[in-house]
C-alpha cells in the first residue's frame, strides 16, 4: 500500500518536473537571446543598411536583411496561398472531403510538411540551374513558397472542416454551383485564412537552409526579383561566424530581432486561432 | 446565363485540379530531381562504397558518406534519447494530471516553442549549451572538449523537437476515452497504476508514430546543428566528440559544390538520401496516426 | 449511528461549472437490494452514481459539498484514501471498456494492482469469477486471447467479472445495458439479480421495466433533486409525488 503511494508521487514529481523543463526551455531560449542581444541593440540595427567595413565592425545595420526577409517570406506566403487556398477547397468540397482520395492527399501534404528545409533548398537549387537563374529574390521566394504550401494547405484544410455541412449544403441547395459555395465557404473563414498567413509567413521568415542557396546575400535592398537578397536568418548565421566580437554581439541583436518578429506572429496566431474556434464551438 | 455559371464552376474545378495535382507531384519531383542529379556519381561509386566509406576528399574524387551518416545518427540518437522520456513525461502531465486551468496556460507555451526559428535555437546552442558542456559536463568526463559535439547538436535538437513530440502524444492520449481509466481507477489502480498499464499501452502506437517523426525532423534539420556540431568530417566515438551530420554537410559546401567535378552530384545524393529516409519515416508514422484516427471513429 | 447502512449520502450537493447539478442529496443506500436511481436524461443520476466512487475528480471544473459516507468513512474527508474506497465498488459503465489486454489479464488486473500474485491463486480467482458471471464456459479456451474480441455482451461481463476480482462490497451500473442487445441485456440483469445476495447493487437506468424488473428500491431524481424513493412497487404504481406520476404514467398504462 504504502510503496504504491509513493510510486505514485515519485512519477508526479517526475512529470511536473519534465513539464517545468520543457515549458521553461522556451523562457530560457528567450531569456538568453534577450540577456545577450539587447547590449548590443541600436536604433541603426534597424534602420541601417551595412555601410562599409559593417563586418569587421564599423558602422550600419541589418534594414537589408530585415527588408529582405519580408519579401522573400511575403513573396512566398501570397504565392503559396494563391495555390494553396484552390487545392484546400478542391480537397473538402470537389472531391467529397472525407474519401479515401482526400485522406491520402491530405496524407502527403502531411509528408510534404515534414521534408526538411534544406531538402527544399537543395531543389530549388536544382530548379533555378535548370532555368539558369542565379540566385535571387525570386529564387528564395520559389523554394520557401514550396516550404510553405504544405502549411497552408494543412491549415486551410482544418479550417475548411470547421464549417458545418449544413452550410454548404444550404447554399447548394438555393441552385448555387460548387464554385459559387466555395466563395460562400471562403468568406465564412475568412479569420482562418489569416491565421494560415501568419503561421506560413512565421515559419518562412525563419528559415535558413531553404534561402541558403537560392537567395543568395547582398547588402543592398533588393529592387528587383532578379537581385540577390539578404535574409535575416542568413545575416544572423554570418555575422555569429566572425571573429570580431562587435560583429558577434551584432548577431546576436539581430537574433533579438528576429525573435521578437516571430514570437509576435506566434502570439497573433495563437489569438486569432483561439477566437477563431471559439466561434465555431 | 446559367451556362456561364457551369462553365465558371467546370472551369474552376479543372484549374484547382490542376493546381492540387502539380502541388502534390512536387513530391514525386524532388526524388526524381535529386536521383537525377545523384546519377553521376552513383555510376562512378558503388552505392555500399559511398554510404560504408571513410575518406571525403572531393578533390581526389573520393566521396566517403559513412562519419556523415554516422554524425547524423548520433546527433539524432542523443536528441530521442532526451527528448522522449521528457516529452512523454510532459504530455501524460499535461492530459491526465494537470487540472484545467494550467493545462490552459501550458498548451501556448508548447506552441510558442514551436514557433522559434532554427537559426536562434543555433544561437541558443552557441550561446548556452556550448559553454555550459565545454566548462561544467565535459570536464567530468573527459580532458578537454570545446564544446562543439554531437551531445551540443543533441540537446539543441532535443529541444527543438520538444513541441512536436508533446503536440502528438497529447492529441494520442486525447483520442483515448475517459471510461477506459475510469474502468481502471474504479478497480482502485492509482493514477499512475492506470496510466502505466492501460493509457500507456493504449497509446503505444501513437508515441511510436510520434518518435518515427520526430526522428525524421531531426535528421533534415540543419542550421541549428551545424552551428554547434564542431563540422569535423571523423565518426565520433563519444557524446564529446564533433561530428558532422549530413544536412550541415550540403548547407556548408554549396558554394564550391560547382567548381569541383561530382562534388554537386555528391551533395545532390546527400539531399536524395536525406529525402529518401524522412519520406519512409514520415510515411510511417502518418499511416500509424490516419489508422488511430480511423478507430477513434468508428 | 451505527446501524448505518453501505453507502450513506448527506446534504450533498455538486456544481459544475455553475451548473448546479445536484441539490441538497440526502439518501440511505439499503445492504444486499438493488437500488435504482431512475430519472429523465440530464437530471444528474450519473453524476450522482460516480461521486459515490469519486470518479468526478478527475473532471474540470467541479465543485463537491457533502458527505458521502462508505462503511461509515466519509470519502470527501481531506486526506480520504481515494484507491481502497474505489476497491470497494465495482462500476459498469454504460458500454464495456476492456483493457487494452488479454480475458485473463483483465481479471486479474486488480488483485495483481492489489497485491496478488501467486499465479494458482489468480487463476482460481479468475476462474471463480468468470463462473460467477457465467463466461467460463465460453471463454476458458481462450483467456489468453485479447479481450476486445469477445461480443459486446460478453465484454460487458468481462467488465463485470474484472470488477468482482478485486472483493467489492458494492456494484455500481451505470445504464450497463444501453449498448446491448436484449438476450445480453437479460442476461446482466438476471446476474444483478443473484448478485444481490452477496452484493449492494446500485444501478442508474432510464428504463422503467429494468428497474421494475431487477430493483427493490427506486430512487426518482429531476432537476437535481431526489423527488421521491421507496420500494420500486410503490413509486412505479402508486407514487405519492406529482412530478413522479407524471415520469411512470408511461410504465402504469
Amino acid at each position: 500500500m504504502k510503496r504504491r503511494k509513493y510510486e505514485e508521487l515519485f512519477f508526479r514529481v517526475l512529470m511536473v518536473l519534465a513539464t517545468v523543463f520543457v515549458a521553461g526551455s522556451f523562457f530560457l531560449i528567450v531569456g538568453t537571446i534577450f540577456y545577450k542581444g539587447a547590449p548590443y541593440m541600436t536604433l541603426d540595427m534597424i534602420t541601417k543598411t551595412p555601410g562599409g567595413g559593417f563586418y569587421i565592425g564599423k558602422e550600419g545595420g541589418i534594414l537589408n536583411a530585415i527588408i529582405g526577409s519580408i519579401y522573400v517570406a511575403g513573396g512566398a506566403t501570397v504565392l503559396g496561398l494563391l495555390i494553396s487556398i484552390p487545392v484546400a477547397i478542391y480537397i473538402n468540397m470537389y472531391m467529397g472531403g472525407k474519401t479515401f482520395l482526400a485522406n491520402t492527399l491530405r496524407m502527403a501534404f502531411d509528408v510534404l510538411f515534414g521534408i526538411p528545409s534544406i531538402v527544399y533548398g537543395a531543389f530549388g537549387f536544382l530548379i533555378m540551374v535548370y532555368f539558369g537563374l542565379r540566385a535571387s529574390l525570386l529564387g528564395g521566394i520559389i523554394a520557401v513558397t514550396l516550404l510553405v504550401i504544405p502549411i497552408l494547405v494543412r491549415t486551410l484544410d482544418e479550417v475548411i472542416r470547421t464549417v458545418p455541412f449544413e452550410l454548404r449544403d444550404a447554399a447548394l441547395s438555393l441552385g448555387a454551383t460548387r464554385w459559387e459555395t466555395a466563395k460562400v465557404v471562403l468568406r465564412q473563414i475568412r479569420p482562418g485564412i489569416f491565421t494560415a498567413i501568419l503561421l506560413s509567413f512565421g515559419r518562412a521568415i525563419g528559415d535558413v537552409a531553404s534561402v541558403l542557396f537560392t537567395a543568395g546575400f547582398s547588402d543592398n535592398i533588393p529592387t528587383s526579383l532578379h537581385e540577390p537578397a539578404a535574409t535575416l536568418p542568413l545575416a544572423i548565421f554570418f555575422q555569429l561566424s566572425s571573429p570580431v566580437e562587435e560583429v558577434q554581439g551584432r548577431g546576436y541583436a539581430s537574433a533579438l530581432v528576429l525573435t521578437i518578429i516571430v514570437l509576435i506572429i506566434t502570439v497573433l496566431s495563437e489569438i486569432f486561432i483561439r477566437n477563431f474556434f471559439k466561434h465555431k464551438i | 446565363m446559367y451556362k456561364l455559371r457551369l462553365f465558371k464552376d467546370k472551369f474552376m474545378s479543372k484549374l484547382m485540379l490542376v493546381l492540387t495535382l502539380a502541388s502534390v507531384s512536387v513530391l514525386f519531383v524532388i526524388g526524381i530531381g535529386l536521383y537525377y542529379h545523384s546519377i553521376p556519381i552513383l555510376h562512378k561509386l558503388s552505392l555500399s562504397d559511398l554510404l560504408t566509406t571513410s575518406v571525403w576528399k572531393p578533390l581526389k574524387g573520393l566521396f566517403g558518406f559513412y562519419p556523415f551518416i554516422m554524425g547524423t545518427l548520433w546527433v539524432t540518437g542523443i536528441s530521442i534519447i532526451i527528448a522522449l522520456p521528457l516529452c512523454l513525461l510532459t504530455a501524460l502531465y499535461i492530459n491526465e494530471y494537470a487540472p484545467a486551468r494550467i493545462r490552459k496556460i501550458l498548451t501556448p507555451f508548447v506552441n510558442l516553442l514551436s514557433g522559434i526559428p532554427p537559426v536562434i535555437f543555433g544561437v541558443w546552442g552557441v550561446l548556452f549549451i556550448i559553454p555550459l558542456i565545454q566548462d561544467h559536463i565535459a570536464p567530468h568526463f573527459v580532458a578537454f572538449s570545446t564544446g562543439y559535439s554531437v551531445l551540443a547538436g543533441g540537446i539543441v535538437l532535443a529541444v527543438m523537437i520538444f513541441p512536436l513530440i508533446v503536440s502528438i502524444i497529447t492529441e494520442v492520449l486525447r483520442t483515448i476515452p475517459q471510461d477506459l481509466r475510469d474502468a481502471s481507477l474504479s478497480l482502485g489502480a492509482t493514477g499512475w497504476e492506470t496510466t502505466r498499464k492501460v493509457v500507456l499501452k493504449k497509446a503505444l502506437p501513437g508515441i511510436i508514430a510520434a518518435v518515427v517523426l520526430a526522428i525524421s525532423r531531426a535528421f533534415g534539420e540543419t542550421i541549428a546543428v551545424l552551428m554547434v556540431c564542431g563540422n569535423n568530417a571523423v565518426v565520433p566515438h563519444s557524446v564529446f566528440d564533433p561530428g558532422y551530420p549530413l544536412p550541415a554537410l550540403i548547407a556548408n559546401n554549396y558554394g564550391e559544390m560547382l567548381s569541383i567535378p561530382m562534388y554537386d552530384s555528391a551533395l545532390m545524393f546527400a539531399a536524395l538520401l536525406l529525402f529518401v529516409i524522412i519520406l519512409l519515416f514520415n510515411i510511417i508514422s502518418r499511416v500509424i496516426l490516419a489508422r488511430l484516427e480511423r478507430k477513434l471513429a468508428s | 449511528m451505527d446501524n448505518k447502512s453501505l453507502i450513506g449520502v448527506q446534504q450533498l450537493n455538486v456544481h459544475i461549472g455553475n451548473q448546479h447539478i445536484l441539490k441538497d442529496i440526502n439518501i440511505d443506500i439499503p445492504d444486499k437490494k438493488v437500488t435504482s436511481i431512475i430519472g429523465p436524461s440530464g437530471c444528474g443520476k450519473t453524476t450522482l452514481l460516480k461521486t459515490f466512487n469519486r470518479l468526478l475528480d478527475n473532471s474540470a471544473d467541479v465543485k463537491i459539498t457533502g458527505e458521502v459516507l462508505v462503511d461509515g468513512e466519509n470519502i470527501y474527508a481531506q486526506g480520504a484514501e481515494v484507491t481502497h474506497i474505489r476497491q470497494k465498488m465495482g462500476l459498469l459503465s454504460q458500454r464495456p471498456y476492456p483493457l487494452p489486454m488479454s480475458i485473463y489479464d483483465n481479471v486479474a488486473y486488480g488483485p495483481r494492482i492489489h497485491g496478488i500474485r501467486k499465479k494458482h491463486d489468480l487463476d482460481e480467482l479468475v476462474e471463480k469469477q468468470l463462473k460467477a458471471t457465467g463466461l467460463w464456459e465460453e471463454v476458458k479456451d481462450r483467456l489468453h486471447a485479447s479481450a476486445t474480441r469477445l461480443s459486446i455482451g460478453q465484454q460487458q461481463r468481462l467488465c463485470l467479472a474484472r470488477g468482482l476480482a478485486v472483493g467489492p462490497e458494492i456494484i455500481l451500473g451505470d445504464e450497463s445495458t444501453s449498448a446491448l442487445d436484449p438476450v445480453s441485456t437479460h442476461i446482466i440483469e438476471d446476474l444483478f439479480v443473484q448478485l444481490k445476495e452477496k452484493y449492494t447493487i446500485v444501478l442508474v437506468t432510464h428504463i422503467l421495466r429494468q428497474a421494475a424488473r431487477v430493483s427493490d428500491n427506486i430512487i426518482f431524481i429531476y432537476m437535481g433533486k431526489i423527488v421521491e424513493m421507496g420500494p420500486t412497487h410503490e413509486v412505479l404504481h402508486n407514487p405519492k409525488e406529482e412530478l413522479t406520476k407524471q415520469y411512470v404514467k408511461g410504465f402504469i398504462t
